[in-house]
């Protein structure tokens, strides 16, 4: 269709934030605990309780305000967004209205090679909602039940500008905030845990034109993968409506992951008329312009530069850099690695081979194994002054992985040092000329060939401890000499 | 300003879910009219310039009404409690005596006052005897120990049921304490009960309450004011020694006035607000009702002081308010604010109060007349801002979680409807349809919005008085108590009851109501004072040095004869 209408897209990305205690008390955040457990008057909204600022959660909003390269209000305030709702418990939810935390901002995502540009219009701080539990858990069609442990979590939500062109962009934009908030350590983003999720607005307009057509809106969407689908069809959707001349409605539409289709979606709310009114119960806030530049200081290197770090300084290809630094914690691990061995493509490789094999099949994240950089810078060590060979390292890594101690303990332990000294291996290198007549003879005969046996009975014999480049050397000087 | 459709109410009424039935309709839209059509009054300014308050204390605190006083003021006095504090410590009285006189005196004179909604008598003995625990082993008590105390229901009460005279909580037991609730039981007093209030602490009479009326003691055909009207009748009924409210538009100082006690609003941040269910946030302060000044200044001590559960309570030095009990005005500046002497004034009180100013100028104050040109414009403010928040602030009342729900719902906007109908009363839903209504969509520049930059307009009258003055003398109330049952058909003529009192409340200013006489029927008269934010201490000093020059405050209803 994209002869006929351009696509336009613009994302709320809601992102919970990883703060020890919700946003207006002191309870604990923990996914997946008992329901209700983590609660109390003020977060259940019980009479007389009044809010009070985390004020961790406004530093960790301006630390992702700031790596989506946003301006800082420098006045903010709350209001009070009111909805009737079960899972609301005030009644309203406090929100930002007219004065959010930040603005003006912008992010730059990769697509098909091409460095792509959105502009983010807001980014403010609110509550989090509790949960509705229906009757496809309870098994009760007539009773639904309410989770508060949720109620009152920090959220932040990130609106874009309507600068996302197709439902490919979409995802590709919403990727990049998810890996720069993870960068920035605010949120651990898990979508299925429901901290990362997003509603979308699309509309389609004639190409060329400058204004845009009526939107629908897709709402609370935590996978990538429903997101892309639901946008492709109400893409094709729209389309279908503007093609027969009909105009699409304004409205809020449900995606069915099973029929793979949208539905209009009765509004909670008859008439969406908030009445947003400024919070009384906390007051305006002014946010220290040297506070901002001391957050700012202490932001990490964002993934887009550290790639682009990562080629230059390290020499290491493209490919590896996108690999490396698709957490922080890996690109940290390989930063560090590669700073400690001196050779940045042998700890790419090692990580994005043998490492990440050994974390898949444990199912758990680099910053949770056992493995440090200082492991595998030595291990790399190790095979450099030929104390092991390559064969023997890759060996030895699941030990370290497995157990934590340093390679050097597990190749004395196990007795895994190469054999360097001539003498020792020059006994097993005559009794295997003598075990082994036949390839003897046919290396002499000029067989090259032949040698790759007698080296390998060697290494056999000395269990692959043997260096293989002197057993060769001998073999060669005992057969020919 | 707009004009009320039915159509129109009928809207706001779903987006606050209510329901009305045609004939209520009828009359909503009727009031609302009227109510909207009197605060249409605020179109006469020119706002566009003014910025709006929607915070007393904004990001930053400013000290205004500095505490420096004249070099030459003579020592506070030695305190000297309504309350026999020296004979528990000397063991001539037991708190378990002094609290079973109270309950004595319950039983003979609340039968005729009813002002208490929940008598907690075991847990009062039980906090009696820790209290003469204390006293036996010659500990340090504090000013308070021993004190039997009344607290107005709208104050969280830790396993004792906090009504808010509404029907909806009826069965509401807090499972926290209010911070002012454990101030004072760290100063080991003795809780006598919950009293009776407006729903929700919305009126002027305590008429409001779903419970029960509560009588003036000093003519038990009148109401006591309110909303705080059970524990300003207690402590005028000798039924508790003081008592807590609340004042959001005077619901302190008003009540204080026509039962003739001592009722204070401390300056809005100086008490701690956590467990004070909310009615109008940005106005809402607790403070005593006590037999004198001096009472007050000790309860005060007690409750004052930033919290860290209560954002909006302010991070200033609190400082011991007995100090402030001077018996001295010489070289102190009085400000009588002309606009508050209007026709609708009672000419008995107009007479009582320049009667008491006259006082103060002969104990060497200087007495002037100032002008605070907003004041005519602080009802139609109020009923906007206060309903506004509180349209919010009730929301949580929905048959959720807690408290009173309809039981045989179609669906769930249903059951909100019905359960929020059925157990607000008649004027909490008034007052959440006019907040509801302000705050709508196409409505809230008009109405909210600029009652928002009027209430910045009364502020800056204070600010401008206070540069001049050092406390504003004004009348306490309009009239004298009025008779139950008389304003409760006419919602715009009780909401003028609090025409002296609301403009403090805008301003978030520190005010007393001390008894300054009684008009020929025997009613009490109340003088009103206000200070700068947070010169509580220059206005109990005013206070006191009225009181202990006059004798108000020691006259006794004579309850029932």
């Amino acid at each position: 269709m994209a002869y006929k209408y351009e696509t336009v897209i613009g994302l709320e990305v809601h992102a919970e934030l990883s703060t020890n205690s919700k946003l207006f008390c002191n309870c604990e955040v923990k996914f997946g605990s008992e329901a209700n457990t983590q609660t109390c008057p003020i977060c259940l909204g019980m009479p007389g309780v009044l809010p009070v600022m985390n004020q961790r959660a406004v530093e960790f909003s301006i630390r992702a305000a700031l790596g989506l390269n946003c301006k800082i209000a420098s006045y903010s305030k709350f209001d009070r967004k009111n909805y009737f709702y079960p899972d609301l418990p005030k009644g309203y939810q406090i929100s930002q209205y007219d004065l959010p935390l930040a603005y003006d901002g912008h992010v730059d995502y990769e697509l098909d090679g091409e460095t792509k540009r959105v502009r983010i219009n807001r980014i403010h701080l609110e509550e989090d909602a509790g949960k509705l539990v229906h009757a496809d858990v309870t098994g009760n069609p007539n009773q639904s039940y309410v989770d508060f442990n949720r109620s009152c979590v920090p959220l932040l939500e990130i609106v874009s500008e309507p600068d996302l062109r197709s439902p490919a962009e979409a995802i590709a934009y919403w990727r990049a905030v998810k890996e720069i908030l993870e960068y920035v350590e605010i949120s651990d983003c898990n979508m299925e845990e429901g901290s990362f999720r997003c509603d979308a607005n699309i509309s389609l307009r004639p190409v060329g034109s400058k204004e845009l057509g009526t939107r629908t809106e897709l709402k609370n969407k935590n996978s990538f993968q429903h997101v892309m689908t639901a946008l492709e069809y109400e893409e094709k959707r729209q389309a279908r409506i503007l093609d027969q001349g009909g105009k699409v409605i304004q409205e809020t539409v449900l995606f069915d992951i099973n029929t793979g289709r949208t539905a209009s979606m009765r509004s909670k709310e008859e008439a969406h008329d908030y009445r947003y009114f400024p919070e009384p119960d906390l007051v305006p806030f002014e946010v220290d312009a040297a506070e901002v530049e001391r957050i700012r200081a202490a932001l990490p290197e964002l993934p887009a530069e550290r790639r682009k770090r990562f080629v230059e300084e390290y020499g290491i290809p493209t490919y590896d850099a996108e690999f490396l630094t698709a957490t922080r914690q890996m690109a940290d691990f390989f930063d560090e690695t590669a700073r400690l061995s001196s050779d940045p493509k042998g700890s790419s490789n090692w990580i994005m081979g043998d490492l990440s094999g050994l974390l898949n099949n444990a199912g758990i994240e680099i910053q949770d194994a056992k493995v440090t950089p200082a492991h595998l810078s030595e291990l790399i060590e190790l095979i450099k002054n030929q104390t092991i060979s390559g064969k023997i390292a890759k060996s030895v890594l699941p030990d370290v992985f497995e157990t934590g101690k340093t390679p050097k303990q597990i190749v004395e332990e196990k007795g895994l040092s190469q054999i360097s000294d001539a003498s020792a291996i020059e006994s097993i290198v005559d009794q295997v000329i003598e075990e082994n007549p036949g390839p003897a003879q046919d290396y002499r005969d000029g067989k090259q060939k032949a040698i790759g046996f007698l080296v390998g009975q060697v290494m056999k014999a000395t269990r692959g401890k043997a260096n293989p480049q002197m057993v060769n050397q001998l073999l060669q000087q005992k057969l020919t000499g | 300003m707009a004009t009320i459709t039915t159509e129109g109410v009928r809207h706001v009424a779903n987006l606050a879910r209510l329901e009305f039935n045609k004939e209520e309709m009828e009359h909503f839209t009727d009031q609302l009219a009227r109510i909207l059509g009197y605060i249409g009054k605020l179109n006469e300014l020119e706002t566009d310039e003014v910025p709006p308050t929607s915070h007393i204390h904004p990001h930053q605190v400013f000290i205004m009404g500095s505490e420096t006083e004249a070099s030459h003021v003579a020592k506070p006095d030695v305190v000297k409690p309504s309350y026999p504090r020296e004979e528990l410590r000397a063991r001539e009285i037991t708190a378990v005596e002094l609290t079973e006189s109270v309950y004595a005196r319950i039983a003979e004179v609340e039968p005729h006052v009813k002002g208490y909604l929940t008598l907690t008598k075991d847990l009062a003995l039980e906090q009696a005897s820790r209290a003469d625990a204390g006293f036996q082993n010659g500990d340090d008590m504090p000013a308070l120990a021993g004190i039997p105390i009344a607290i107005k229901d709208v104050i969280c009460t830790k396993g004792v049921r906090t009504t808010c005279a509404s029907k909806i909580l009826e069965t509401f037991v807090p499972p926290y304490d209010a911070t002012v609730m454990k101030k004072l039981h760290a100063q080991g007093i003795v809780m006598i009960g919950k009293t009776n209030m407006d729903e929700f602490a919305m009126g002027s009479s305590t008429e409001n309450s779903a419970y029960q009326i509560t009588h003036n003691p000093w003519d038990l055909d009148t109401i006591p004011g309110g909303s705080s009207g059970g524990s300003a009748a207690v402590v005028s009924a000798d039924t508790a020694i003081c008592s807590l409210g609340s004042d959001t538009g005077g619901s302190i100082r008003q009540p204080a006035a026509l039962c003739g006690v001592v009722g204070m609003k401390p300056t809005y941040g100086r008490v701690s607000r956590y467990g004070l269910v909310a009615f109008a946030s940005s106005l809402d302060q607790i403070g005593p009702f006590t037999k004198d000044v001096t009472d007050c200044a000790l309860l005060l001590n007690a409750i004052c002081g930033s919290d860290t559960m209560d954002a909006t309570s302010v991070d200033v030095p609190v400082p011991d308010f007995t100090q402030s009990l001077i018996n001295d005005v010489k070289g102190l500046k009085i400000g009588i604010p002309k606009e508050y002497f209007t026709p609708a004034l009672d000419s008995e009180i107009a007479q009582q109060v320049h009667t008491a100013t006259a006082v103060l100028e002969a104990l060497g104050a200087t007495v002037e007349e100032i002008s605070l040109p907003h004041t005519e414009y602080a009802i139609a403010t109020y009923y906007i801002i206060a309903p506004a928040e509180a349209s919010a602030n009730l929301a949580r009342y929905d048959g959720v979680r807690y408290g009173y729900r309809n039981e045989n719902p179609e669906d769930l906007i249903d059951m909100y409807k019905r359960t929020r109908s059925e157990a607000f009363g008649e004027e909490v839903k008034r007052r959440i349809m006019i907040g509801t209504f302000a705050l709508s969509a196409g409505y809230q520049d008009a109405y909210y919005r600029k009652a928002q930059k009027v209430r910045t307009l009364i502020k800056s009258d204070f600010d401008a008085a206070f540069e001049k003055v050092d406390v504003i003398a004004t009348p306490t109330s309009p009239t004298p108590a009025f008779k139950i049952g008389e304003r409760t058909d006419d919602p715009l003529q009780m909401y003028l009851s609090d025409v002296m009192t609301t403009p403090a409340s805008h301003a978030g200013l520190p005010g007393i109501s001390v008894p300054c006489g009684f008009v020929k029927n025997g009613l009490p008269v109340g003088l009103q004072l206000l200070g700068a934010p947070f010169a509580e201490k220059k206005v109990l000093r005013v206070a006191y040095t009225f009181e202990q020059n006059t004798d108000h405050h020691r006259q006794k209803p004579k309850i029932g004869t």
